[in-house]
């Protein structure tokens, strides 16, 4: 079908997409698109309130509708001890309400109806008695005198506070800050978005009553982590249960948690003896599905008298909703987002966070980003060109004078990590020379002059990316490794199955050139597998940037062993030593005789076929990778802005995009996430927001409120690279796709503050609207 | 109620209610999955199908609505094994991630292309804003469907060369 579909395609070839071909005919298998024999339809009633006690629900009139099967409530699934499900922070979620909603949009009933219309229609008829309490709406509120307790359920529980955690450390910090000649502070809210993909949430359970076996299709990043958490909250088998994540249609993050409706419609299945589909409609996404962000941060940056970064310390106060379910590793209450040191030798730092309940939907997902990392990364870089530009030093120069340094690496930051590798300098030199710096500082420092609001705002992010290693990182105790099965047909092609799972990241062609470098089939014949839990081996899945650092390495690692079972068979062939043979991408010959050579297609025949004395036929692997360290992709990140002092509209005219994702396997692929990212960053910093009235209501629960970025708003990328291989990965790989999610929000709004420092403004919280631009600058006396 | 329509040049009927969708016969009726429900707002264009040859969002029109007339969707595009010039184009510049905005952004662009063989970048940027793309930061689909009326210039030109690039299935 394309263009490249005769290049071998191995790693740094940019060959067309192998799974294209089904998407552009329309025969992708979304999860909606499946329809089992008998299937029945779910519709969730959900809470109008914020905060209130149920009285009671009267579900007889719904019953008796056109079409109802079933209504589910709270006092059913109680009766199955399914009325509440533990989350992926070790907390409690309510499946469906039987005390009190303590959210807008909480699930409270189901419908079970012959179509997905009657269940719809059915949900009027639900009556639910309410007793309306105060909303608590934000961590300042929560933590007030008298703040009405939303966790009454919890034993113990006497306030809305969830969690302290520190890092670094406390003492040398104050001691650095003491003799500091400069502290700049940056108090900064980074508010609550939603990852929003295109594709809402949604499953199909189907629990076959003769044998207990219970298939659940999910759009799921991580089936095998759901399959294990299915069995312990239903005490079914975990062999009876089979996780199937068809195509995505995105994910970003949202996708990873178990949604209570998940839960309802595989119990329905189970007691009804019939499949249920159960698919969000985009509010019901927006409003109760894992929301992102939403960190109150102040940070306080010490400095020198030479401008050298000395200590850095941060307090943030996180709102994590009405229950506790961040996706996040088990040790890090704050995610990683000790990471905050981000690209800079600062020899010390201090970080205090707290987490509190509020009457906000649950989730805390890591939103294209490895957990918090993008609340670290952008209250750094914005801090950081905050102090430059109160310093007076130019933001580029502030910036180089405290990287770390090339030769630092293997770095140890002062919260203790080990970044791998790095070389910041060369990414920003390369950034600043493709942006043309110094000739648009000046043609910045001219256009101030005549009275236009212009500005250059820069990130040099540093990611952590591609979690574990096991024991320092897990998700409710299953260690962060992955995996990567390889299977040889005698033929010379092969199936690969993962424990990864795309949604549209381009599995299918990345990690089948990982095989087509290390075992020399070509691309094309290698197929990819990923999301069935019954065929695929375990693995945590897809988020965090993982599934290249980690399942990319086992992919790697698997080729390898059977590229050496195969230089056996070549041997055995060739009537050959092992040792004489020499391994030339795709073959082995002999030293010295090139033309004595066996191909890996004759060698995988051979297992089949023709096999050496005592050796064990076929020629398949499977590897578990855990992978020694994280990996730490960078970049920097330069943005050029006008804005109109008339309306406060900011106009972004460039972004100049540098990465250093390590080798790029597919740079085609490479390429087109971090466009992705780019422009999800630009609906972060400038319109995507999820916030809520005094009452909790929820403001931005569809798309004409919650605004994504469209191909009139989002701007043209200029991208770059430069490349510092990962030193503990097999192939040298980072990870992408989260690295321009991560890194452009703060670059983005960097600009839009270097506009307007001319006029004293230091801070615009994110969404940086027109009219909140139009007002700080009318609050400075600027007018048109 | 009875509703009858050609989809993608065959004529199909269903059994109604008056209230369903478009975007739900199509699905559920004619089991043509390749149009997508987004948002059901109107606001993602995730629904893009082609009504005589406009481009229209199938979950804000009712079934009813396209009685009688000549409705085009995703699964329309190719010609057998053929793809159109803008499924080529599409695969050829990586204008598609997780494909699930694919059909709509091909059916809206596909469109332009009839009623403007050779836009510019900011005409196709206008005619698929109201088409939400989650992935690709849209610099790829403005490619794609360069590429595309470029593969269908160079048809005009010279049929039988065009097909072979096109048709290379």
């Amino acid at each position: 079908m394309s263009s490249t579909m005769h290049m071998h395609g191995g790693i740094g070839e940019s060959i067309k997409r192998k799974e294209d071909g089904r998407f552009l005919r329309g025969k992708g298998n979304y999860l909606d698109d499946f329809v089992l024999p008998n299937m029945m339809h779910m519709a969730i009633l959900r809470s109008p309130y914020a905060h209130a006690r149920i009285k009671s629900i009267e579900t007889k009139a719904a019953s008796a509708k056109p079409g109802v099967i079933a209504v589910v409530t709270g006092e059913l699934m109680a009766q199955h001890k399914l009325a509440w499900m533990p989350t992926l922070s070790g907390d409690t979620q309510a499946v469906l309400a039987t005390d009190k909603v303590r959210f807008q949009g909480q699930e409270v009933a189901a419908v079970i109806a012959e179509t997905k219309y009657q269940a719809e229609d059915a949900l009027a008829s639900i009556e639910v008695d309410y007793d309306v309490l105060p909303a608590v709406t934000s961590p300042d509120r929560a933590k007030a005198e008298g703040a009405a307790l939303i966790r009454d359920d919890k034993e113990g529980q006497s306030d809305n506070h969830i969690y302290h955690w520190e890092s670094g450390d406390q003492g040398t910090t104050q001691a650095a800050f003491a003799k500091a000649a400069k502290v700049v502070r940056l108090h900064t809210f980074y508010p609550r978005c939603h990852p929003a993909p295109l594709e809402t949430c949604g499953c199909i359970a189907d629990v076959n009553p003769a044998t207990g076996k219970a298939t659940i299709y999910m759009t799921s990043q991580a089936p095998h982590a759901i399959r294990t958490v299915f069995a312990l909250v239903t005490g079914l088998p975990e062999q009876n249960i089979r996780i199937v994540s068809p195509d995505l249609g995105g994910g970003f993050g949202n996708k990873v948690p178990v949604y209570p409706g998940y839960v309802v419609a595989t119990a329905a299945s189970l007691l009804l003896g019939r499949p249920v589909k159960w698919i969000e409609d985009r509010s019901e996404n927006l409003i109760s599905t894992g929301f992102a962000r939403d960190y109150h941060m102040t940070g306080d940056l010490a400095v020198d008298e030479n401008g050298k970064m000395l200590a850095l310390r941060v307090h943030l106060d996180s709102d994590n909703g009405a229950f506790f379910a961040d996706a996040q590793p088990t040790k890090f209450k704050a995610g990683l987002f000790h990471i905050v040191t981000g690209s800079y030798d600062i020899p010390t730092a201090h970080i205090t966070a707290d987490g509190y309940y509020t009457n906000k939907a649950p989730g805390g997902v890591a939103y294209r980003c490895s957990f918090r990392v993008t609340e670290a990364s952008y209250l750094i870089e914005r801090l950081v060109t905050n102090a430059a530009i109160e310093l007076g030093i130019d933001q580029a120069e502030f910036r180089k004078k405290n990287f770390i340094q090339p030769e630092q690496f293997p770095y140890h930051s002062a919260t203790g990590w080990v970044y791998d590798s790095g070389d910041y300098p060369k990414a920003m030199d390369v950034a600043l020379d493709q942006l043309g710096y110094e000739a648009l500082k000046k043609d910045v420092q001219e256009r101030r002059k005549k009275g236009e609001v212009t500005g250059i705002g820069i990130a040099s992010f540093t990611e952590v990316v591609g979690a574990g290693h096991g024991a320092e990182f897990d998700i409710l105790g299953l260690r962060m490794f992955d995996s990567a099965e390889l299977r040889v047909h005698p033929t010379g092609k092969a199936i690969l199955r993962m424990g990864t799972k795309s949604q549209g990241q381009g599995h299918e062609t990345t990690f089948a050139q990982i095989v087509a470098e290390e075992l020399g089939i070509p691309a094309q014949d290698v197929t990819v597998e990923e999301g069935d839990t019954d065929t695929a081996p375990y693995g945590l899945g897809t988020y965090a940037s993982r599934s290249t650092p980690v399942a990319g390495a086992a992919t790697a690692m698997v080729s390898r062993q059977l590229r050496e079972k195969a230089r056996k068979l070549a041997a055995h062939l060739l009537e050959a030593d092992e040792e004489d043979l020499v391994w030339e991408r795709g073959k082995f010959y002999v030293k010295g005789s090139p033309q004595r050579s066996k191909t890996i297609q004759e060698a995988a025949f051979a297992a089949y076929t023709n096999l050496p004395e005592g050796m064990q036929p076929g020629l398949e692997g499977v590897h578990y990778y855990d992978p020694p360290n994280m990996t730490y992709p960078f970049g920097t990140y330069a943005v050029v802005v006008d804005i109109d002092k008339g309306t406060g509209q900011v106009k972004v005219k460039r972004m100049v995009a540098v990465d250093d994702c390590g080798v790029r396997i597919n740079p085609m692929i490479v390429e087109g996430q971090i466009h992705g990212g780019l422009a999800e960053g630009y609906g972060i910093a400038f319109m995507q927001l999820i916030t809520f009235d005094d009452e909790g209501n929820c403001i931005g629960s569809n798309f004409m409120d919650y605004l994504i970025p469209g191909s009139w708003e989002t701007p043209k990328f200029e991208l770059g690279e430069t490349t510092t291989p990962s030193p503990h990965h097999p192939i040298g790989a980072k990870g992408v796709g989260e690295s321009p999610t991560v890194g452009s929000p703060a670059a983005y709004v960097n600009a839009v503050i270097d506009a307007l420092s001319p006029y004293g403004i230091t801070n615009i919280d994110m969404p940086v609207t027109s009219d909140k631009v139009w007002a700080a600058l009318r609050s400075k006396g600027v007018t048109e | 109620m009875k509703v009858t329509m050609r989809v993608n040049g065959v004529e199909r009927s269903g059994d109604i209610e008056p209230r369903v969708l478009l975007v739900d016969f199509l699905r559920t009726n004619l089991a043509l999955t390749g149009t997508h429900v987004g948002c059901d707002t109107t606001s993602c264009g995730a629904c893009s199908v082609q009504i005589d040859g406009e481009p229209v969002k199938s979950c804000t029109v009712l079934a009813v609505q396209a009685e009688g007339r000549e409705v085009k969707t995703v699964e329309g595009l190719a010609n057998g094994a053929a793809l159109a010039p803008i499924q080529v184009g599409f695969h050829e510049e990586h204008g598609l991630q997780c494909g699930f905005c694919t059909p709509g952004m091909m059916m809206v662009t596909s469109a332009l292309l009839e009623r403007n063989p050779n836009p510019t970048d900011d005409e196709i940027r206008w005619a698929i804003s109201g088409n939400i793309c989650r992935c690709t930061g849209y610099m790829n689909i403005v490619k794609a469907v360069k590429h595309a009326a470029q593969m269908q210039a160079e048809a005009v030109k010279a049929p039988e060369h065009a097909a072979v690039a096109g048709g290379g299935e």
